[in-house]
This record gives C-alpha cells, structure tokens and sequence, in this order.
C-alpha cells in the first residue's frame, strides 16, 4: 500500500503498486482467501468450467438434433445430455454467474466498503457451491441423470432409472451457497455503505443486487425442500406426490416453479444492473428515470413470487388459477418494459461509444426485448396452450436467460476487467466477439420460435423430418455462438499475460469502484470515500 | 417403442400450421395481432438505438442540448407504464376468453377417453372402439376428450387444433374441440415423460361424418365403456355390497353422478368423477355418511382404462334403476 503512494512507482513499466493479487500468491492465500475480490475470482473460474461444460452438452444436442431422425445419440444419452445442459447451466452458471463474480467483486467496492458484511460467509458459500458442484457433476458424469432440470414428479420419484437423488443432492447443497451470498449482499448494502451513500444514491447494481439477495433468501428455501421431498418420495415412498398413496402430482410443479420462477429474476435482475452501469457510462448520461428503475426492480422482485403457475397452464391445476396468473404474468412485463425505455432513453443526446461492453449492453437490450415480447405470447392463456412445452417455449427463455444474462454478464465482464485484472483487452477481437455472439445466438434461437408455432415439441430426441431444415439453421448457429464464448476466453487469457496496463479508470465511469486502484488494493480504498451526490453524474 | 410404433402424418414444414378448427384460426388471429405489435415494438427500439447511436456518436461534435426535465421524464414514464397497462389487460382478456372456452367444461356430442402410458397414446372411443396413438373424430361435432395417464405425466398436443392438455395420473382433465375441416394432423407428446418420449407421436385423422360412422362399424367391436364397465362391476364383486340386498353394507349408486352426498365427517362432496374414482381406489377418503368404512382399496387392481368403463357404467345408472330392476326381477 506504502506502495502506491510513491508516484514515481506508477510509470515504471514492471514495477507493479502492491495489489489484491498481487500480494500471498499462495493454493493457501488463495483457498484460505476472505478477500471478496479473490473469492470472486474462485466463483469466476468455477463458473467458467461449468459454463464450457454446459456448453459442450448443448453442442452435442445440436449436433444430434442436425438429422430428423435421432441417429448420433441414443434416446438415453440424449435425454441425459439435456437434462445435464440444464442442470449446469442453470444452477451452477446462470444464477451464480453475476451476482456471485461481478457482485461479489463490486458490490463492497460500489458502496465504498472493504470487503463483504461477512467475509468468512463468503468464502464459505464457495466452498458450498464447490462440493454441490462436484456432487451433481459425479452423478450427472457416473450414472447420468435424465429427468431434465426440472425433475418433474413422479417420473423423478418413480420412473427414472437414473441417478436422481444424487444429482438432486447437489443442488440441494448449491442452495445453500446461493441463500448465503443472498443474505451477504443484503447485510453489506444495509450496513456497509460508506458515508454520505444514500439509499438513493445507490447504483442500479447494487439495487439489483439487493433485490436479487432478496430473492435468493426467500425463494431458495422452497427449492431445498421440494428436492428434499422428491428424494424422500423416490427414496422411501412417502406419498406426497404419488396418487396411488393419495398424494398429489401437480403439487411438485406448484413448489418448483414457486422458486424456479423467481430463479428466472435472480439471473436477469443483476443483468439489467450491468446494463445500467453499461449504458450510463458509454451514453456518458445519468441514467433515465433513476426512481422509476429502482421502483422497477422491486416490483419485478415481488411481482416475480406470483407468477409461477404461469408454467402450469395446461397442466390440469384449475381455470382460474390459469386467469389469475396470467394477469400477474402481464403485470410482471410492465416493470421490465419500463426498465427497457429507460436504457433507450439513456442514450437520448448522449455521447455514444461503441466500446465492446456496450455493444454487449445493446445485444442485451434487443434480445431481451425479443424474450420479453414473446414472454407476453407466453402469457396469453390460449397462446401458451398451443405453444407450451414447444421449441417457442425454448427460445423463448433462451432469449431472456442466454441472450439477456449470459450477454449481459459478458459485457459486465469487458467493462470491470481492467479493473479487475489491471489489464486491456484487445478492442477489435472484443468487438468481433459480441458481434459474433448476437449473430449467433439469432441463428441458433429464432428458428426455434417458428419450429414451436408450427408444433416441433421440446426435449425430442426424434422428429418429423419437416422440422429439419429450421434445426439445422439453428445448430449453424450454435457453431457461430460456441466462436462468440471461446474468442472471449483467448483474448482475456492473453490480456492478463500481454494485456497494456489499465489506468484506475479508462472508461471514465462514475461509480467509487473506479476510484480504487486498478487492480484495487488488498482492502479496497487507502481510505474510506465519502460520496456527495449521484450515482451517474455524467455530464 | 419400435421405430413402426410412430405414426406421423406427412405433412411438411407448416410455419402456421393447418387450422383445422374456428378455435385454431381464433389462435390465430391472436397470434398475428401479438406478432404486429411486436414488430412494430422491436422496429421503434431497432430505429431509436440506431439514430441515438449515429446523432449522438462520441466521434460527432458539437454541445447536445438539454435532455429532458425530471417533470417530462416522469410524465413519459408514467404514460408508457400506464398505456402498456392497458394494452396488456386488453391482451389478457383475449387470451383468457378463448382459454377459457377451450377447457370449459360443456356438453359434447362425443367423449373420448385417452390414457397416456409409456409410450402410447390409447384410445376409446363412446361405442367402445379402441386405437392407439391415433384419433378418429368426426368433422363438425363437439368432441370431449377425458385424459389421464396410467404411469408419469403426459401432453396431449394437437398443433392443428391449437390444442394441448396434459394427461396427469390420478388426475381428469379434459379438453374440447369442433374440427372443421378433414385431413390428417400431427399428434404429439409433448411433456417429457422418460426415454422414449420423442416417439411418443401419432396422427388425429378428421373424417366426414359419413366415413366416421363407417369407420366404427368397421372398427368397432368391443363393448361400450358402460357395459363393460358393467361387466367389470359384477366380476370384481362389486353387486355384491351395492346391488343385492335390502340390507346393503353399501350405498346405491345409481343416480349418484351429479349428486350431492353427505359425509360421515360432516360436510358433503359432488359425486363427479374424480369422486367416483376416489371412491375405487382410496374408499375411506370420502366415508358416505350412515356406513361404516369397510370397502377395500382395488387400487392396482384395475387399470386406467377399466376406471374409466366402471366411471361410465356408474355414470349412465338413472336414479332408481336398481330398484326398478329388482322389482321386475331383470337379470344383473
């Protein structure tokens, strides 16, 4: 830290200030780390193995899915290769994936802390995730499982032949983590705020965060219990949701879906935090409407705890279930719609850089439009009856939760790197990359909307061969895709080694984060920042 | 499953599928009207971002004038909140309305029982006709459709009639349709349901009224589901506690469907059909109120399509049959 202070230090060329990285480069400084900077770098890299992974699993269904008639795999190793997609990439990239790295990096940072409220907690929840990590993926690798993620009653608890209660396990263990970096970023935005950080004052992030925290604790709970009963069910036949004992089928989807609805918001709340910050620095404008964003996310936090039996429109639960929940479900997109005029209107007489993360931010705004539009076909009781369980449905949450979280993490990821590493980037290949990534992920997904309207089913293995033209527009996609994730991790690998040096900020962005060293010191700020005004003061 | 089992009617690519009902072109329309306004959304943000990013490039000198006031500001927001409202509520009520008119549950000219098991459709039809993993209707009568599975959950998806309904064990859901036009359209299965679940396909074959009749008689040679379900009433015993004596152990039961039945516990239950099905399959649910709970379970005992048929029989029991039986001494 002494360190830094010395100016003559900062243009030598090999001669670094003292930083979090730099200093205990050590397995046990690292594993023992209660640094939430370096617990964010040990998330980032699990997540990043388990993305790639994920991602193999999806190549393969593409490749699979190129012929009608289900000739590169056996239906078993199919219906294991989806549900394996969808388990990892589900609970052990999407919804750790922003809140648990570019979170847990930022958030002390934003709200001008040192570390977390609880940093052994933090730590801790890797661990956590770690072993339900290693668990489900020893299961989904030894036994397969292939009850897809949502391991619907009583095919899980009855029928499968697979290792169901071992993947199940796993995820009940991740639950946890999640809950407790949930309950992490509540207290520290509670009561880590540096001085003169009102709660309007605040940047998006960290309220989509909070909110996101929210969620987590509130729903994740329902999840661990409904696992538990599915296992019990499976494992001792107590009768919850078999009907020969009296139980009740339906009941599993009602406690799924009541956190993994939710879920859907913990992966695209702090998306739209990344947004924001994104948006507002390369506009250089103050975001449009600071209020009505804040007032948005909570709105979609709560509102998000009422839709879930959207999911269950033609499963049997009864007429005006349906009704209420498509209501909720209409409510639900006005908040998000708001959210999307307000980036639009950012721009409004900005002063627009085409860097790479906003290019990222623009990607998420024009697909997670297109996600939300038909989100609302979705919500249209008859529409969803016709399109439910189709490749609609497919695309679909793959433009909210693919196209809006994964790229909106990417960009998040190009704008904090430097500060995160110290390092630039390449700016051609970064650009190449995200266009590579919106060109692709069109490709891949909407031909999946015409497939489910003109009747294609979800999760075959097998299909009516007047399908096959629209899936292999969609698996050349895939091939254009996998280039837009692995550019991304080339030309990162090699900024860390070859990288130019980043300044403190080389963005020129707002926000305390920036006012740290890049990459920042071991406890964040030589001293504690006071903030006087608002969070987006551009221009 | 063998590859011989699916049954997919060839008919192309169909980016908007045959619409082989006034329900499926109501879909339809509705489908368009969503479709337009999403077009004209995704073109205002398209056309925004491109203008605001080629105007208001950083390359692009020059002072930008003012942005918007926070009043102004407000005033947008609240208005595009409040118009979208209205929009959505607009929308909610189209899609609600003709969801509501698909599972209603209204009388039809036609019921047809389907289970779903691994990995076939299977099929009755009122006269007692069988088939699997095809359906015959004919073209301009109301059609019911009873589903239910005998093992995990199924859907039965008709994408020609904009129709889909999942089949739930221990569950009755039902669905209808007017098909309008003849033709064959796909079948599908469309909640995964285990290994063979992408052949778990078939075809709906619409047939004039004519060809349908002829199809039955051509087809049909099992007994309806009333008289089987009949037959299956005295072989497993059941006349024996409901039907013989005066003085029964057991409730009679003709007359009962739609009936309002008291309970031991109190209160009282509409003997519909998931009453009914209870009832075989776990008795001391609904103990009748005045006898004792003595009935056994015959759950495992009869399949899925043989509660249908004995639903059925009790079904089409009139009030006081039994006794008018008894008096004329008519064989049971």
């Amino acid at each position: 830290m002494t360190v830094a202070s010395h100016p003559e230090n900062h243009h030598r060329e090999h001669d670094y200030p003292e930083h979090y990285l730099s200093s205990n480069w050590t397995l046990r400084g690292w594993l023992l780390t209660v640094d939430h900077k370096r617990i964010a770098w040990l998330y980032t890299v699990s997540i990043t193995g388990f993305f790639f992974l994920g991602g193999i699993a999806a190549l393969l269904i593409r490749l699979e899915l190129i012929t009608a008639p289900g000739d590169l795999l056996s239906a078993k190793v199919y219906n294991e290769m989806f549900s394996l997609h969808g388990i990892v990439m589900v609970w052990f990239f999407l919804i750790p994936s922003i809140p648990a790295t570019l979170g847990n990096f930022l958030m002390p940072m934003m709200v001008g802390a040192k570390d977390m409220a609880f940093p052994k907690l933090n730590l801790l929840s890797w661990y956590i995730y770690t072993v339900g990590g290693i668990f489900t993926l020893a299961a989904v690798l030894a036994g397969g499982v292939d009850t897809g993620w949502t391991f619907y009653t009583p095919y899980s608890s009855l029928f499968s032949n697979t290792s169901v209660i071992a993947a199940a396990t796993g995820v009940f263990v991740v639950g946890f983590s999640s809950i407790l970096t949930g309950l992490n970023f509540m207290v520290t935005t509670h009561t880590m705020r540096a001085p003169g950080l009102t709660w309007k004052r605040l940047p998006l992030f960290v309220w989509a965060n909070y909110a996101t925290g929210l969620i987590m604790v509130l729903a994740t709970p329902v999840l661990s219990v409904t696992l538990l009963l599915m296992g019990l069910e499976r494992g001792l036949g107590i009768g919850i949701f078999d009907p020969a004992l009296g139980g009740d089928p339906l009941l599993f989807q009602h406690l799924f879906w009541f956190y993994s609805h939710p879920a859907v918001y913990i992966m695209i709340l702090p998306a739209m935090g990344v947004v924001s910050e994104i948006i507002a620095c390369f506009s250089r404008n103050p975001v449009f409407g600071y209020k009505g964003m804040v007032l948005s996310i909570a709105a979609i936090a709560l509102f998000g705890f009422v839709v879930w039996g959207h999911h269950m429109f033609v499963s049997g639960q009864s007429l005006y279930s349906g009704i209420l929940f498509s209501f909720f479900t209409f409510l639900v997109a006005v908040p998000s719609a708001v959210k999307t005029l307000n980036w639009t209107a950012t721009m409004f007489r900005g002063r627009i850089w085409f860097s790479a993360p906003m290019i990222y931010a623009l990607s998420f705004l024009g697909l997670f439009t297109i996600g939300g539009l038909t989100g609302v076909f979705l919500a249209s009781l008859a529409l969803d009856v016709h399109l439910h369980d189709t490749y609609f449905v497919t695309a679909h949450f793959h433009y909210i939760m693919v196209g809006g979280a994964v790229t909106a993490y990417l960009g998040g990821l190009h704008f904090w790197w430097p500060k995160m590493t110290g390092r630039m980037y390449s700016e051609l290949w970064s650009k190449v990359a995200a266009l590579a990534l919106f060109i692709g992920f069109n490709l891949t997904f909407y031909p999946q909307f015409l497939l489910g309207y003109s009747g294609m089913p979800r999760r075959y293995h097998a299909y009516p061969e007047a399908f096959e033209f629209l899936h292999v527009l969609s698996s050349l996609g895939a091939g254009v895709l996998a280039i837009g994730y692995l550019l991304p991790l080339a030309y990162l690998a090699w900024s860390l080694w070859k990288g130019p040096r980043a300044p403190a900020n080389p963005w020129d962005a707002y926000g305390l984060e920036w006012r740290a060293n890049s990459p920042p010191i071991e406890h964040n700020f030589t001293e504690t920042p006071r903030v006087t005004g608002g969070p987006y003061a551009y221009d | 499953m063998s590859e011989q089992s699916i049954v997919d009617p060839d008919i192309g690519l169909q980016l908007i599928p045959t619409e082989a009902s006034d329900y499926a072109t109501q879909v339809d329309h509705l489908y368009f009207g969503l479709l337009g306004l999403s077009a004209l959304l995704v073109a205002i943000l398209v056309g925004l971002i491109v203008v605001f990013g080629f105007r208001y490039r950083r390359s692009r000198k020059g002072p930008r004038k003012p942005r918007f006031s926070d009043r102004v500001g407000h005033r947008i927001e609240i208005g595009f909140a409040a118009g979208l409202t209205l929009l959505f509520l607009g929308l909610f009520y189209w899609g609600g309305h003709l969801y509501m008119h698909l599972y209603d549950d209204q009388q039809s000219d036609i019921t047809v029982n389907i289970v779903g098991k691994q990995w076939m459709w299977k099929v009755q039809h009122p006269d007692g006709t069988r088939e699997i993993n095809t359906l015959h209707v004919p073209v301009g009568e109301s059609v019911k459709l009873r589903l239910t599975s005998q093992d995990v959950i199924h859907s039965f998806s008709i994408p020609a009639l904009r129709l889909k309904r999942d089949a739930v064990p221990g569950l009755y859901t039902t669905a209808h349709f007017v098909a309008t036009k003849t033709g064959e359209y796909r079948l599908f299965c469309a909640e995964y349901c285990g290994n063979e679940h992408s052949k778990m396909r078939g075809r709906i074959v619409v047939l004039s009224q004519a060809d349908y009749q002829e199809w039955l008689t051509r087809h049909g040679e099992g007994p309806s589901p009333a008289v089987a379900g009949r037959q299956l009433f005295q072989s497993h015993g059941c006349t024996g506690c409901h039907q013989d004596s005066a003085q029964t152990p057991a409730p009679a039961l003709d007359g009962l469907y739609g009936r309002t039945v008291p309970l031991d516990n109190g209160s009282t239950i509409v003997a519909d059909e998931a009453y009914i099905r209870d009832s075989i399959l776990q008795p001391q649910k609904h103990v009748v109120a005045g006898f004792q709970p003595i009935m056994p379970s015959f759950s495992g005992q009869l399949s899925e399509s043989e509660i249908f048929e004995l639903i059925a029989y009790i079904k089409s029991l009139q009030p006081g049959e039994w006794n008018q039986d008894r008096a004329s001494g008519a064989p049971q």
